[in-house]
């Protein structure tokens, strides 16, 4: 009698204990707890210790405590000429990237939207692109540029190195060309990332409800008309999601630049990213005044999203 | 137990926020690196089993693995070579010695990192070991003055030069030898088609060899920007043409901005616009050594290193007709490269026992039978005597070149602010050499204005 006494005290401690251990709350804490601290030691303790040293003279070889030097490194970045310079290329950069992966994308979805034979095998050698490692992509299309054996020029007629453009020494015939060398990047990203937009418009545009073009087809509307009152309303908020991840992408480019043109010629293609790797590495190791600069580029990043979303919510309304 | 989960969760946060939290940096480093170390060594193992040595990934580190091995049959202290990629090289050692870390006891680092490297107390001073022991004296003046020495003239030395490299130059010689070739260049020149012994008749060879319609090009020279290919091409120019970088008191202006440096720059201007292979906008060492490989260049710079591959009939089929030669003379009869290379530094945080195992190694390493077969494996030694050696003379086609040019080489800046400094020169080369903007002189000034703004701002002149 008391040995099943005790047994059943035992199981009832068990059965309490397991139902501890299983119950909502504890494995609410199980997956929340580590996920939370690896999110706060894996992002937001670096978020804010970057915008701590971003107000400080601190290089990360230096072996030297941070001195604080409030404003200043902001100061110096905003007053530097030559990093206005990047920004302005970043800026010029991202229109014309964006804006050609917009239409190159678009128009692309709209071609492969109808069913046909092979339609499948073709929307994915399009998405091949992008499936690409950048660096991968740099070092490629360096070869394709190649005005002796590439196959750009060639494709352009121009068979004599010497007659022809070469997009990264930015000349043409020899003679310098400003910003070849940038569009001969915006060339590659384009190639790289019109498929991203061109995969979010085909879901907005299989998305559209028949009935409204059939109706259209009733009161006898041109397809010129079917696309600018059905389609593209329809598919804009959708659009203007695949600007604003690309946007936000252009500002970031990085490892495109660095495998294509390091940068050069000169700083033709010093976009702000890469610029900001040079003065955080490469022998620099300006920790405090990269921080600083990393947090102007965030804020200029965030202002552009807030107006693309603005936008956006004004369309849904 | 809701408290108590709470109370071990929030604890747990602020260990890992303590872990994640950088190290506090100590101040006055050498002295305290030392000091800590001291302590180390006190509790350290009786015996030292094991060197580990950091370097590139390449085939160098290779070759002094191999050493190493030799090393441990004679001695029983395994040596472990840690290669790491060029790449992150120099972001792994010196995040490493921001941490006064002591994962390894020796490393072969680059001769810009010297300024770092022994202001910032990551290397033990090794001048009195090097000078006691005689091995300051075993190597060529230029590689100890360049790889080892900091400030430079200060005879304080850091590291024992260990990988000598410079900039040197490949030759096609069937093409030089071509009875055709060598009958036109004398009636276009008035002179013999040979190696070219000054920048005045390797610019007359360029020109002549340049003739797109057979896909042939004078020059293949470096240009890219990321790093530091340009100005190390350039310089080599700029020193010949009895140009530098800085006086002795540091002053640059007047001095980038040098006539002498202008002329360089506008010569090397020039050979890129005549004769540069097209599509070398942003060329270093593997596309200068592909243009010869290809057929598509008759002379390429590149660095010692590089050229193994050149030699090897496997890799380039022109390897038993390529030829090599040392950097040329400038106009004023000046003849100097760009250094390439590495010295062999001691980390400052490892223990007093294991220092002296590394200085016995080094000394052990710097004996001109073990530089001998350093150098029969490939490794280019810094070693007076054996750069002289018949045997090392004739160990490969392009040793000779090699041993003229580890007599004659000269670096760009050393001290901890080398990285701003090549930034403004990357740049500004490039700008003027690849995109054509501005005139010499604009580019020089540019330099000159710049580093005298940062060397102002980091306290080198007042």
């Amino acid at each position: 009698m008391r040995t099943t006494h005790v047994h059943v005290k035992q199981t009832s401690y068990e059965t309490r204990h397991l139902r501890w251990v299983l119950s909502d709350r504890a494995i609410v804490h199980l997956f929340i707890w580590p996920t939370l601290v690896l999110l706060i030691c894996m992002n937001v303790f670096p978020l804010f210790y970057s915008l701590y040293l971003s107000f400080t003279d601190y290089s990360a070889i230096a072996r030297q405590a941070p001195r604080w030097v409030g404003l200043q490194n902001f100061s110096d970045i905003l007053n530097d000429p030559q990093l206005w310079k990047y920004f302005a290329t970043t800026g010029k950069y991202a229109f014309f990237s964006v804006g050609l992966q917009v239409i190159v994308g678009f128009t692309l979805a709209m071609l492969v939207k109808e069913k046909f034979r092979g339609s499948g095998l073709i929307t994915t050698l399009i998405l091949l692109p992008m499936m690409l490692s950048p660096v991968v992509v740099g070092l490629f299309w360096k070869l394709i540029y190649n005005p002796t054996f590439g196959y750009f020029n060639y494709l352009l007629g121009f068979t004599d190195p010497s007659k022809g453009p070469d997009m990264l020494a930015s000349r043409f015939a020899g003679k310098p060309v400003p910003d070849l060398a940038l569009w001969a990047v915006v060339i590659v990203d384009v190639w790289m990332w019109s498929p991203f937009v061109m995969l979010l418009v085909l879901s907005g545009l299989k998305a559209i409800p028949e009935y409204l073009y059939e109706a259209a087809a009733i009161d006898r509307a041109s397809p010129w008309f079917q696309f600018w009152h059905i389609t593209l309303p329809q598919v804009l908020p959708l659009l203007l999601i695949a600007i604003l991840f690309r946007t936000i992408e252009a500002f970031k480019a990085f490892d495109l630049v660095m495998g294509l043109t390091g940068g050069g010629p000169g700083d033709q293609t010093e976009l702000i990213a890469v610029n900001l790797y040079r003065q955080a590495f490469l022998g620099q190791w300006q920790t405090g005044r990269a921080s600083a600069l990393a947090y102007i580029i965030l804020i200029v990043i965030i202002a552009i999203s807030n107006i693309y979303i603005r936008f956006l919510n004004r369309l849904r309304d | 137990m809701k408290g108590k989960l709470q109370f071990l969760a929030i604890l747990l946060l602020f260990s890992l926020l303590a872990a994640c939290a950088p190290q506090a940096a100590p101040e006055g480093t050498p002295a305290q690196g030392e000091a800590a170390a001291e302590t180390e060594g006190e509790n350290a193992a009786p015996q030292v089993s094991e060197l580990k040595i950091l370097w590139a990934q390449w085939d160098p580190a290779d070759y002094l693995q191999q050493i190493g091995n030799l090393y441990e049959q004679e001695t029983g202290i395994k040596v472990s070579v840690i290669q790491e990629p060029w790449g992150s090289f120099g972001d792994r050692f010196f995040t490493e010695m921001a941490a006064s870390g002591d994962a390894w006891d020796i490393v072969v680092g680059d001769s810009q990192w010297l300024g770092q490297g022994a202001t910032q107390g990551h290397y033990i001073e090794l001048t009195d070991f090097l000078v006691s022991t005689g091995i300051a004296d075993s190597v060529t003046p230029a590689t100890l003055t360049y790889y080892g020495e900091y400030p430079t003239g200060s005879g304080r030395y850091w590291a024992y030069p260990t990988e000598g490299d410079a900039l040197g130059w490949a030759y096609r010689k069937d093409l030089f030898e071509n009875p055709e070739n060598k009958a036109a260049f004398q009636e276009q020149y008035g002179y013999e088609l040979d190696v070219p012994q000054t920048f005045e008749q390797l610019m007359d060879i360029a020109k002549f060899f340049t003739r797109p319609e057979e896909g042939l090009y004078g020059v293949a020279i470096y240009t890219q920007k990321d790093y530091d290919a340009i100005t190390m091409g350039m310089e080599s120019v700029m020193f010949s043409y009895g140009g530098d970088w800085k006086d002795e008191d540091y002053n640059v202006m007047g001095v980038v901005n040098s006539p002498e440096n202008v002329a360089a720059v506008q010569y090397y201007k020039e050979l890129y616009d005549c004769c540069q292979v097209p599509g070398l906008s942003n060329a270093f060492f593997t596309e200068a050594n592909d243009a010869l490989i290809s057929g598509q260049a008759a002379l390429i710079m590149n660095y010692f290193a590089f050229f193994p591959a050149l030699a090897s009939s496997g890799i380039n089929p022109y390897a038993d007709v390529t030829g090599y030669f040392p950097n040329p003379a400038g106009p004023g009869g000046a003849q100097h490269a760009a250094l390439g290379g590495q010295g062999m530094s001691i980390i400052s945080y490892i223990s007093p026992e294991r220092q002296e195992a590394a200085k016995a190694f080094i000394q052990w390493f710097a004996q001109e039978e073990i530089q001998m077969k350093w150098a029969e494996l490939g490794g280019y030694t810094c070693n007076a005597n054996v750069l002289q050696t018949d045997a090392f003379l004739n160990a490969t086609p392009f040793n000779p070149a090699f041993a003229t040019s580890m007599t004659m080489v000269k670096d760009f800046w050393n001290i901890p602010e080398y990285g701003q400094l090549l930034e403004v020169t990357q740049r500004e080369f490039s700008r003027f050499v690849v995109e054509g903007q501005g005139t010499a002189q604009e580019t020089m000034d540019t330099i000159a204005a710049e580093h005298d703004r940062i060397l102002r701002q980091a306290g080198y002149l007042e």
